[in-house]
């Protein structure tokens, strides 16, 4: 064994800190791009039966006169998306009447409309399913485990929650309703490597000789299942790049989310869980000693 | 070597190969069967994946009406109405709290204007010379769309209740001469000149550009004024093309996929991963089969979730193999390897998927309609695999090992 996981931790520390505080800092500053599942607003999608410039469609969008057009953006050979605020069903009918008049004739690929009552609705839920996700993960693995295990667990799953948060705002990638699903996806996924890991640290515990320090208990432990979570992250990965490239454009940004967490939900099951499972046993053996000497 | 569970292996290979062709192939004898491929022709697919559009309708209170739990359900009814005439198969409409509907309709063409449509309120109004009303859409008992055939002009031909026959008759008595004006939600629409009495409680709105747009208007007219007004609060429309194109990418992206992980795993883990492969599949034709059972719905959501149950279906092996590697490296026979394999492996998968499960729990209870298809399909996925990875995989192994068909330990990846 000439790789030690659990010695190195500080290593770890350091790597996830410059990942996630440079998001951090970018969540601070530009926040998330907010799509109008959270925000409210209208987004057309529409084809173009010949090709059309980018200009052209808007030159008739701002001609419709809707407030600022958030973004025109090509999507697509022929497609275009274009984000507005929350139009009413007269006005979309009326951009999409003038956009086939001036701009071209066109399939509709996409109209949605979301109100403002629908996206905070959204933003609370997305939230409380997220805090009520984690806290039925800690119910679980106390019983299971031990509390301080669900503790490591959750400190892992914030790691990667913040990793793909920041992520998402360094590169302002939309974060859509699909987002929340992806989040709680890799929580999901987060929770299961890292419960594998603590499962092999559960059984040494069990077989352990007293003497072998808790450093090399799960450093062992984490050997013992490396090949496991490196296979299981690559066929995640293949399937997740396979949907990446070929999935349509719609859950592009979910399955982003996804690989983005998914790999960082190894890395932390690895580099974060157990190394701060390891810290919080170290601190409560020197808690108890010192007390034992007052 | 015997015979017997080689036979058997045989036996699951060919059965689940003819299971997988039936489910997927669009081969030529299957063309006279209507169930065959079993899986495209049954699996009912989503707005996403078949253009559509899911709206959330709120009533809103005015100063002349009132959101009541009646009211509501009266204008659910209406909507179900207009939705049936309109022709749309299989919509889902859904009271949701106190004011709020949910419709889904799949698979129409025009999704815009069916939400234009359905949520026009549709108030008809005879209005006599003075201002005031006569006879409102309440008392109307039919609205029939037809074209003359010479002069090639469209009209909605309206037919009153006895009640309303008796009040049309008499303002057009009370008005020859004078003219009567027909209103639609207080725009006027028409104002013919009365030139005798009419008792037969029929008469006609013309002024449409074409029949199907009298058609409509006979649709609104016929299923009756809403009884509240509907304002929509969200709204999702995927058009016929984007729902194909997605359906298409998100097929092959999975077969990529599945492709990928089933080469990994005969790759790295040989013997196990073959059988392990073969489990994979009854697995995916098994969680497809439960999917058509429960009649769930297919979106693209659901799609990511069914393939990222199976990295958990392949997650389940691969541990499982690991633990056997272990075992075989520790001296342990070919048999007891395999078994202390999965007795070990067992409850790391277990309390892996229970947390998995909660998850799901959480995203079903809290997200939409959407997002419980991803939940639903990702719960079917992780309860499948825990039979399929475990008892079928088991199974084949020992087949294998006690056929004493593979007995070199390499060929178990060790």
């Amino acid at each position: 064994m000439s790789f030690h996981f659990v010695k190195l931790r500080k290593i770890w520390y350091i790597v996830s800190l410059a990942v996630i505080v440079p998001g951090l800092i970018s969540l601070m500053l530009q926040g998330l791009n907010l799509g109008i599942d959270f925000t409210g607003g209208s987004l057309v999608e529409v084809r173009f039966k010949e090709p059309t410039s980018i200009e052209q469609v808007r030159q008739v969008v701002t001609g419709q006169e809707l407030g600022s057009a958030k973004g025109i953006q090509k999507s697509g050979e022929t497609d275009f998306i274009i984000r507005t605020k929350e139009l009413t069903e007269e006005q979309s009918a009326s951009l999409i009447s003038s956009l086939r008049q001036d701009a071209g004739d066109l399939d509709l690929l996409r109209n949605d409309r979301v109100g403002p009552v629908i996206s905070g609705e959204l933003v609370r839920d997305a939230l409380l399913a997220l805090v009520i996700a984690a806290g039925l993960i800690l119910v679980y693995t106390s019983i299971r485990f031990e509390f301080k295990q669900g503790i490591a667990a959750i400190v892992a799953i914030i790691h990667d929650v913040l990793v793909v948060l920041g992520m998402f705002s360094l590169l302002q990638i939309e974060v859509n309703s699909a987002f929340v699903a992806a989040m709680l996806t890799i929580i999901g996924y987060s929770i299961n490597d890292t419960i594998i890991i603590f499962d092999r640290v559960r059984e040494n515990l069990r077989l352990a000789q007293r003497k072998e320090a808790i450093e090399e208990l799960v450093n062992r432990s984490l050997w013992q299942t490396l090949v496991r979570s490196i296979n299981t992250v690559l066929t995640v990965v293949f399937v997740l790049v396979a949907l990446f490239l070929l999935g349509g454009s719609t859950i592009q940004n979910f399955v982003l989310a996804m690989l983005i967490g998914v790999i960082s939900g190894a890395y932390s099951s690895i580099f974060v869980a157990s190394p701060v499972w390891v810290e919080m046993r170290l601190r409560e053996r020197k808690g108890g000693r010192q007390a034992a000497k007052a | 070597m015997r015979w017997s569970r080689l036979l058997i292996l045989l036996l699951i290979v060919i059965v689940v190969a003819a299971a997988g062709i039936s489910a997927v192939a669009p081969l030529k004898m299957f063309q006279d069967n209507e169930q065959l491929p079993w899986v495209q022709e049954n699996i009912t697919l989503g707005l996403d994946l078949r253009g559509g559009v899911h709206v959330v309708l709120e009533a809103e209170e005015t100063a002349e009406t009132e959101v009541t739990s009646d009211s509501m359900r009266k204008a659910k009814g209406i909507i179900e109405q207009r939705v049936n005439e309109l022709g749309v198969a299989e919509p889902v409409i859904q009271v949701q709290g106190d004011k709020r509907l949910i419709v889904e309709l799949a698979g129409i063409d025009d999704p815009e204007q069916a939400v234009a449509d359905m949520i026009k309120p549709a108030y008809l109004e005879f209005k006599t010379p003075d201002g005031e009303t006569a006879l409102t859409g309440g008392e109307l008992k039919d609205a029939q769309e037809s074209r003359d055939p010479t002069s090639g002009r469209t009209t909605v031909n309206l037919t009153f209740t006895p009640e309303g026959t008796k009040k049309f008759a008499a303002i057009t008595t009370q008005n020859v001469g004078r003219k009567i004006g027909i209103y639609l939600d207080g725009n006027l629409l028409q104002e013919p000149v009365v030139n005798e009495p009419i008792p037969s409680g029929k008469a006609e709105i013309t002024g449409y550009s074409s029949l199907e747009e009298a058609h409509r208007m006979a649709i609104l007219l016929r299923s009756g004024a809403l009884p509240v007004k509907l304002q929509v609060l969200e709204k999702r429309s995927v058009g016929p093309q984007l729902g194909e194109d997605s359906l298409n990418s998100s097929v092959k992206a999975g077969i990529v996929g599945l492709v990928a992980i089933l080469v990994f795993m005969a790759v790295y883990y040989r013997v196990p991963g073959l059988l392990a492969n073969l489990a994979l599949i009854i697995y995916t034709l098994l969680v497809l089969g439960v999917f058509i059972g429960i009649h769930a719905v297919m979106t693209l959501p659901g799609i990511a979730g069914f393939l990222l149950s199976l990295g958990i279906a392949v997650d389940a092996n691969v541990i499982i193999f690991e633990r056997i590697k272990e075992e075989i490296r520790s001296g342990k026979g070919l048999r007891p390897a395999i078994d202390a394999g999965f007795k070990r492996g067992f409850v790391a998968v277990f309390d892996a998927n229970v947390t998995t499960l909660l998850v799901a729990a959480v995203l079903y209870y809290f997200g939409t309609a959407v997002f419980r298809g991803f939940a639903v399909t990702l719960s079917i996925g992780i309860l499948a695999s825990m039979f399929t990875a475990i008892t079928m995989t088991r199974w084949m192994l020992h087949l294998v090992a006690g056929g004493f068909l593979v007995k070199n330990t390499k060929m178990y990846g060790a």
